[in-house]
């Protein structure tokens, strides 16, 4: 029953993508997302009026400001009115509301953008206001600090080494070399520098379209063959931090064994995370020569995930992967895991 | 609701109901663009707004896009000094945070040309002889405090001469000025 | 006016909230303001600590709290040279999270040491409590290792 409901899936492609970051931007919020949002309705020859359904993803906390996203509007044209909506999440999951919208039949393209701008404001301090308001938050710990918590357990109970951590820092290219990783002080000990993310403004805006519309608009379009997330508990306590069950079960969900992957693009800020999402998503624990791997090296809040999944997509349009992986993560030490796969071929 | 049941220790001793949990959060805050160029143009004492790429429209204060269409606006133009109100609000509540004398009178100050408003204050003017369509001129801090800020002009103060009709006062002006009519 | 350096103007955003516990979160900042701790019983017997009205895996309501002890164990730790500006403690310390005596689970909390040299995992450490408690996870002021005090 459920197979047969798979196979009635309708077919949703990401057919445009653009994208920018900088470490600080004078740009507006909508200074910012105008050119993009500009650039992939070129791409499509897509006008706004043209759109099924428009979908972002942002943070009030960053942007300082109560319902920030309202404004941000004003980057797409909602005149005439448009149908739109919003999370308060990476715009990966409003790019999973937008799936969901054509899975409902009701529309044939979408708009999904999301953005980050956390140089205005102080980002640990905003990370901090996610965590458990009565038992943890009062307490500021930063997100680094909370990830040394993970990455201690990881090391010390044998599931990661340092050595394999240098070399995601290397791949990443936060370190140059080995010798330079372990030449570094500890960040939060037993995190170093090389292990952390920085962070960068910046936004991303893709185009999806439906299998009636997705050839017209791209000329390789890049088909999502399975998309899942999943959500594990809030409270740190409760959670065996050396696992991440819900990345594992979102990748089960998006069928990432179904096939080889050439390209993984993954949503990991430290490489702890990285190694621990290789890991759960069954991927090599270091990534052989034919599948090209990317963790992050410049996080953007609100738009890292979906930029991941533009990265995605771009293999498959530049021929460079006939299947891709994208993830997204949200919520603190990867508490919720969005795993999206692509494919080239429709089928 | 679900009976808890605590350890005897804390039979009879008041239950603390909630706690204090209070978040600050810094920012500096810069401004975009084109609300950059305003602002520097601000402090010389001119108003810039933004003129529209698709139909000319005139946006004040520049945002640096028109927000009907997506598209950003890089073009800017000196405003005049006068406008009209849109609409207005009288107050008899003071804000917390602010020195007005009450009652106080806010209005969207629609500039001479502009085809949207801004909320701003109008003064010199008994609340009950305000109205749609009233003529204003702006009210400036004295040169030596003008900066690169939005508090420049102090208020809009009633500045004579005929009103603009009801029918093309405020956003009506846009409309009107769509099927040919006409704004100061 | 032709300078070309950024306008910048400071956005401060203050939040004073007062949030209210409910019953189960209420009786841990009771306990704590009394000076002890309490977990609360899973279904499986084991305890929670700090407790919640509901079982976070499961969401199976949970009624039965419990005193556990005031002394247990570093599970994980890290170091945290330079607190922040909210952080409640202002000099260097070890952040860690330490499954009290009786409890199943860790808490997050501080442990004052002075040096990361001082601390291991598996420690054993013991609650410093504040001098004025109100019923707040701050009256906890950190927890020093166990043995300390004999030095």
């Amino acid at each position: 029953m459920l197979e047969r409901k798979v196979e009635a899936m309708r077919k949703v492609a990401i057919v445009a993508a653009a994208s920018r970051q900088e470490t600080k931007m004078l740009d507006t919020e909508v200074e910012m997302m105008i050119p993009l949002i500009s650039e992939v309705k070129d791409k499509t020859g897509l006008d706004q009026t043209d759109i099924g359904f428009t979908c972002s993803g942002s943070s009030d906390f960053l942007a300082g400001q109560a319902f920030s996203f309202v404004m941000t509007l004003d980057a797409v044209g909602p005149v005439p009115p448009i149908s739109e909506s919003h999370v308060e999440m990476d715009g990966a999951w409003a790019l999973y509301e937008a799936w969901v919208k054509f899975q409902m039949g009701v529309i044939d393209t979408a708009l999904v953008y999301s953005y980050g701008k956390p140089s205005p404001g102080s980002l640990q301090d905003v990370l901090s206001t996610q965590l458990d308001p009565y038992y943890v938050a009062p307490l500021w710990p930063d997100a680094h600090a909370v990830a040394g918590l993970q990455a201690r357990s990881l090391l010390e109970q044998g599931v990661v080494t340092a050595e394999l951590l240098a070399d995601c820092a290397l791949r990443t290219g936060t370190v140059d070399s080995r010798e330079e990783y372990f030449s570094q002080p500890m960040l939060s000990d037993p995190l170093r520098e090389a292990d952390c993310p920085t962070y960068a403004d910046g936004g991303v805006a893709v185009i999806l379209a439906s299998e009636e519309k997705a050839e017209e608009l791209c000329e390789k379009p890049a088909w999502i063959t399975g998309i899942d997330h999943r959500i594990d508990a809030h409270q740190f306590g409760v959670r065996d931090l050396t696992t991440v069950p819900s990345a594992r079960i979102a990748a089960q969900k998006a069928g990432v064994h179904d096939g080889p992957i050439d390209v993984a693009e993954l949503h990991a800020a430290y490489t702890t995370h990285d190694f621990l999402l290789r890991k759960e998503m069954g991927l090599p624990e270091i990534p052989t020569h034919s599948q090209r791997s990317y963790p992050i090296k410049a996080d953007t809040l609100m738009a890292s995930g979906l930029l991941r999944i533009a990265e995605a997509a771009r293999g498959i349009w530049e021929g460079e992967a006939n299947r891709s992986l994208a993830h997204a993560t949200a919520g603190p030490l990867l508490q919720q895991n969005l795993v999206c796969v692509l494919s080239g071929e429709r089928n | 609701m679900t009976e808890i049941h605590v350890p005897p220790l804390l039979d009879g001793v008041e239950p603390v109901q909630s706690v204090r949990t209070p978040i600050r959060m810094e920012y500096t805050f810069t401004p975009g663009v084109a609300a950059q160029t305003y602002l520097r143009e601000f402090g010389n004492k001119k108003i810039l707004g933004n003129v529209s790429p698709v139909d000319g429209a005139i946006l004040v204060p520049p945002r640096g896009a028109d927000p009907r269409h997506g598209v950003l606006c890089e073009e800017f133009v000196e405003m005049p000094h006068t406008g009209h109100v849109g609409s207005y609000c009288v107050t008899n509540v003071p804000i917390p945070g602010r020195e007005l004398d009450l009652p106080y009178i806010s209005a969207w100050i629609f500039l001479d040309g502009a085809d949207v408003g801004f909320l701003n204050l109008v003064a010199e003017c008994p609340p009950e002889e305000c109205r749609i369509g009233m003529r204003v001129e702006a009210v400036w801090k004295p040169d030596e405090e003008i900066a690169t800020t939005a508090e420049n002009i102090l208020y809009w103060k009633p500045s004579g001469g005929p009103d603009i009709p009801f029918e093309e006062a405020g956003v009506r002006s846009w409309h009107a000025r769509k099927k040919g009519g006409s704004n100061a | 006016m032709e300078s070309n350096e950024r306008l910048s103007a400071p956005l401060v955003l203050e939040y004073p909230f007062t949030r209210t516990t409910g019953p189960v979160i209420g009786a841990f900042m009771t306990g704590l303001r009394e000076r002890i701790v309490l977990g609360i019983k899973r279904q499986d017997g084991s305890v929670l600590v700090p407790p919640t009205e509901y079982d976070p895996e499961t969401s199976q309501p949970l009624t039965e709290m419990v005193e556990v002890g005031q002394t247990g164990e570093v599970v994980t730790w890290t170091w945290v040279q330079e607190p922040r500006d909210q952080s409640p403690w202002d000099s260097p310390h070890a952040l860690a999270m330490i499954k009290l005596d009786g409890a199943d689970t860790p808490l997050l909390h501080a442990v004052l040491v002075d040096d990361p040299t001082l601390l291991n995992t598996g420690d054993r450490v013991r609650i410093k409590w504040r001098e004025e408690t109100e019923g707040h996870i701050k009256d906890i002021e950190g927890f020093l290792p166990i043995g300390e005090e004999n030095d």
